[in-house]
């Protein structure tokens, strides 16, 4: 472990008392398989009124020792060593009592996924009384009107008639925003906040956490922020402590640690993290280099050997005429989508709803186009229609010349071979029943290529692809990581040799470090097979390292679209300055050495 | 809310009528006829040919089912073949009987069943929880009518702990304003007559409530498990709530939705079991009635008699919807 926590604290002066302290903590959850041992020896303190934050990847113990401080491990989770202290109180030894007595009133808690942690059967102002009543602050109605005051004050509007409804009337932003109310409603000295906006649009992520600073600022609050993303640790925290595979690896200020991380993994996880990646493509083009230079750069802070930037200037250079002569793959020309939502009135007419609003756009063949933009922008609904599974209402989609969503049966299938799919989520897009080698060879059956040996060999191929050992091939979707859970559905997407792939929030769902392995072999497997992407996104720092094009959705509508680099660096329009500023990091002073 | 009930009563209209003709051609589908069934040895060609004539069941059957059909819309049931009492006197005569039952066996079934059922989800995997899961799987296979007969047996007969026929005991005279005996009892202050009526039910009740309890008490501890594990359920812990409020606005509200739609599902469950039931302790409700109008192939009662029932199972049903929108938010109709 690479502390350097004491010296600078002493250095500092005379050091203030610890709020929160951990001592070589360890945390043990009894399984079938034995005691699996999540967190070890891990030790640091949080001081009153500082935000200190963990930062790992999933598994990593982040969110363990955040559960061990609030007492709310798992049941069959037990801290089995060392000592937390809360304002001289050992919590540790005197067991549940004293840290279910400091739950809501001293120690309070921002969960993660907004959609899933709160009451849906209770309005969300009885959600903010009950804490308040139950412990002590106030009651009846003093406790109500409190209620409205302290949502009101998390940035929620229109806070009476809010409170008075129920969490499912809520978007995702403002039921954060309940819950960062109910985390803070008795005035807690430390609030854990476990992965608070991470759920949520990077707009309002940002409008959210930069409110949490100030009411925690305002109060005195001391912050434990849990999070995967460094960008977003190193911008909101004064000390970071990292965490990988259940111990504490490095801690410290958070821009010493950005600045020269000292633990390999560390480093490793400020490669890759997406946010700075993205800063640091930024500002080496500021500091006069090229865009060849900057992908070096990236490619060697990195350290993979599949320079994401490199690749991406590759293809151009291959083809010096299709610069003067486009040839797009795709072309889509004022293709426009209405929905249409069934009336509420036994008799009222349905109203129409428009997803797409005459969108046009193209795809040079081998590059890669991203539809960056916020939940409902409509992105998603042109992934969908671009994989003809959705007809559009007006305007037309031509794939390789030809319109798509023809009724020409052969055509189709023609289709839907040469496009595949690559969705968000590894969990839910590949079949629990399936093995590994079933899923990859499902589409090869489907579209009837080959003997089943050729099928075999092929699918070995496709592992070798998507670097995977063919050990996994008689693997469960349940027995794989989520990384190898996506290159397992890449390979899927590649198996059939096909020209254009969409990738739906394919990264979305995976830790930074896993995020940028498959970012890489994306990039990759572009160059080596020439192929197409569509690449749906919210999140501007990942696109940026893999776009050549970037079309910016909102509301429906494409607002501006250009180079991946004149829109990150010229932004024309307000609403892109706006997504491009609420990147986590972007406000952050980076060292250029890494 | 008013306009989904309204909705669901409209949609009861040919799910009634439809059930009208299966029924209409089912009870003519049974081996014999009312007419044999009622002269016996008696039935004579032009005897039978007589009753068929006064019945009018010598008619072509599209004929008899447009009769039948009018004068259900002008509220004749018809006549009972076997009593010669109009049906729908007959059904009324019974009906609070089965409906006394029904509701006890519920309120037994609910009133054990989620409870029980709470408790072996709070101490899941330990003693409780192993023993109600057994219970619960014995309680669901056994079939009612012989529970019916254990219970009659053990408590009635050996023990005698319990009367083992009948909804009163005969040497007591009371009054039946409502024909609901437990509340005529306490409605004409006759104490006595109310509790010899709850001694009378419980037996029928306990065997008729087996099967739901044991269904109630799976589906609430199945559905507790889930919710303790809940992330709302953590960020409440998180928020320094006290158990007792824990337990009772989070996890238990949050529990009874699956377990909402269950009783409903059961009422159909205690309907039929009230036939079996009914039989085995001679209690004169429709379920009794109903069998014996089956063996007496009584047209008119079977007929009749089924409807009702299936229009008291989908108000039942549509009662629980409209809990279901009092329980959840979600489900609300706006």
């Amino acid at each position: 472990m690479t502390s350097r926590a004491v010296p600078s604290a002493a250095a500092a002066g005379a050091q203030p008392t610890p709020l929160l302290s951990l001592r070589d903590v360890e945390v043990t959850f009894t399984t079938e398989a034995g005691p699996a041992t999540a967190v070890r020896g891990a030790s640091f303190d949080v001081l009153p009124g500082e935000t200190v934050a963990i930062v790992g990847e999933s598994g990593s113990g982040k969110s363990t020792t955040a559960a061990a401080v609030i007492g709310l491990l798992a049941e069959n989770g037990r801290v089995t060593g060392g000592r937390i202290v809360f304002d001289g109180q050992e919590l540790t030894a005197q067991g549940a009592g004293t840290t279910s007595r400091l739950r809501g009133s001293d120690i309070g808690l921002v969960p993660q996924d907004p959609m899933s942690n709160l009451n849906p059967v209770m309005r969300v102002g009885a959600q903010i009384v009950e804490a308040l009543e139950d412990n002590g602050v106030a009651r009846g109605a003093a406790a109500r009107t409190r209620a409205v005051e302290l949502l009101e004050e998390a940035g929620l509007p229109d806070a009476a008639r809010r409170a008075q409804q129920y969490p499912h009337e809520f978007s995702g932003g403002m039921r954060q925003r309940a819950l960062i109310a109910m985390g803070l409603a008795c005035r807690p000295r430390l609030l854990i906040a476990d992965e608070p906006t991470s759920a949520l649009d990077v707009t309002v992520q940002r409008t959210i956490l930069d409110r949490l600073d100030e009411l925690t600022d305002e109060l005195g609050t001391a912050v434990l922020l849990i999070t995967h993303d460094l960008g977003l640790a190193a911008e909101r925290a004064d000390r970071i402590v990292v965490m990988y595979r259940g111990e504490v690896v490095e801690t410290g200020p958070a821009l010493e640690i950005l600045r020269s991380p000292q633990h390999e993994y560390t480093r490793r996880l400020l490669a890759a993290a997406p946010s700075l990646a993205s800063r640091r493509i930024q500002l080496a083009k500021q500091h006069g280099a090229d865009t060849e230079a900057a992908a070096d750069l990236v490619a060697m802070t990195g350290g993979h050997d599949g320079p994401v930037g490199a690749t991406r200037a590759a293809p151009v250079a291959d083809q010096p005429v299709a610069l003067d002569v486009p040839d797009h793959i795709v072309e889509v020309s004022h293709v426009t989508k209405v929905f249409s939502l069934r009336g509420k009135g036994l008799f009222s007419r349905g109203t129409d709803f428009t997803a797409v609003d005459d969108v046009s756009f193209a795809i040079p063949r081998g590059t890669t186009v991203a539809i960056v933009g916020e939940s409902g922008s409509g992105k998603s609904t042109v992934a969908r229609m671009m994989l003809d599974l959705l007809p559009a209402t007006s305007g037309e989609i031509r794939f390789d010349g030809e319109p798509v969503g023809g009724a020409d049966r052969a055509a189709q299938v023609r289709f839907r071979r040469r496009v595949q799919p690559i969705f968000q989520d590894p969990y839910a897009s590949l079949d629990p029943l399936y093995t590994v080698y079933r899923t990859i060879e499902e589409p090869l059956k489907a579209h009837g290529s080959g003997s089943a040996a050729e099928r075999r060999d092929r699918i070995h191929a496709l592992m070798a692809d998507v670097a995977l050992p063919p050990s996994l091939l008689r693997r469960y979707p349940a027995e794989l990581s989520g990384g190898q859970r996506q290159r397992v559905a890449i390979a899927r997407a590649l198996a059939l040799d096909p020209d254009l792939v969409v990738c739906d929030e394919a990264v979305s769902a995976l830790d930074v470090i896993v995020q940028s392995q498959i970012l890489h072999l994306l990039a990759e497997l572009q160059h080596r097979r020439g192929l197409s992407y569509l690449f749906i996104s919210h999140d501007l720092a990942v696109v940026r390292q893999i776009a050549d094009h970037v079309c910016v959705m909102e509301s429906g509508r494409i607002v501006e679209q250009g180079a991946a680099d004149d829109v990150f660096d010229h932004p024309q329009q307000e609403y892109t300055r706006m997504l491009i500023d609420a990147i986590p990091g972007a406000g952050l002073e980076l060292g250029l050495a890494g | 809310m008013a306009r989904l009930v309204l909705q669901r009563l409209a949609l009861l209209i040919p799910t009634l009528l439809g059930l009208s003709i299966l029924l209409f051609l089912w009870v003519r589908a049974l081996p014999g006829g009312p007419a044999t069934a009622l002269l016996g040895e008696r039935a004579t060609p032009e005897a039978v040919a007589n009753i068929n004539r006064l019945y009018g069941f010598d008619k072509p059957l599209l004929e008899q089912y447009l009769t039948w059909l009018g004068q259900l819309v002008t509220g004749n049931f018809g006549v009972s073949t076997r009593t010669g009492v109009p049906v729908l006197e007959e059904f009324l005569g019974r009906f609070p009987a089965t409906i006394e039952l029904t509701v006890v066996a519920l309120v037994i079934a609910v009133g054990v069943g989620i409870p029980l059922g709470y408790l072996a989800a709070r101490h899941q995997g330990r003693a409780l929880d192993h023993t109600t899961v057994v219970a619960s799987l014995l309680g669901v296979t056994i079939p009612v009518f012989f529970l019916a007969f254990l219970l009659k047996y053990a408590f009635a007969v050996e023990l005698g702990w319990f009367p083992s026929a009948g909804r009163q005991d005969p040497t007591i005279v009371a009054t039946h304003p409502t024909g609901f005996y437990v509340l005529d009892g306490l409605l004409t202050r006759e104490w006595d007559a109310s509790w010899d009526a709850l001694k009378h039910l419980f037996l029928p009740a306990l065997a008729l409530g087996s099967i739901p309890l044991a269904i109630i008490a799976r589906i609430t501890r199945a559905s507790v498990i889930e919710v303790q594990g809940a992330d709302y359920v953590r960020t409440a812990r998180a928020k320094g709530l006290r158990p007792p409020r824990l337990r009772r606005r989070v996890v238990l509200r949050n529990a009874m939705l699956p377990v909402a739609t269950t009783i409903g599902l059961q009422v159909g469950l205690l309907l039929s079991g009230a036939v079996l039931t009914e039989t085995v302790f001679a209690f004169n409700g429709i379920g009794s009635f109903l069998a014996e109008a089956i063996f007496s192939l009584d047209y008119a009662v079977l007929q009749g008699f089924i409807l009702f029932v299936a229009v008291v199972y989908a108000l039942a049903n549509l009662a629980v919807d409209v809990s279901y929108g009092l329980i959840d938010p979600r489900m609300r109709v706006r």
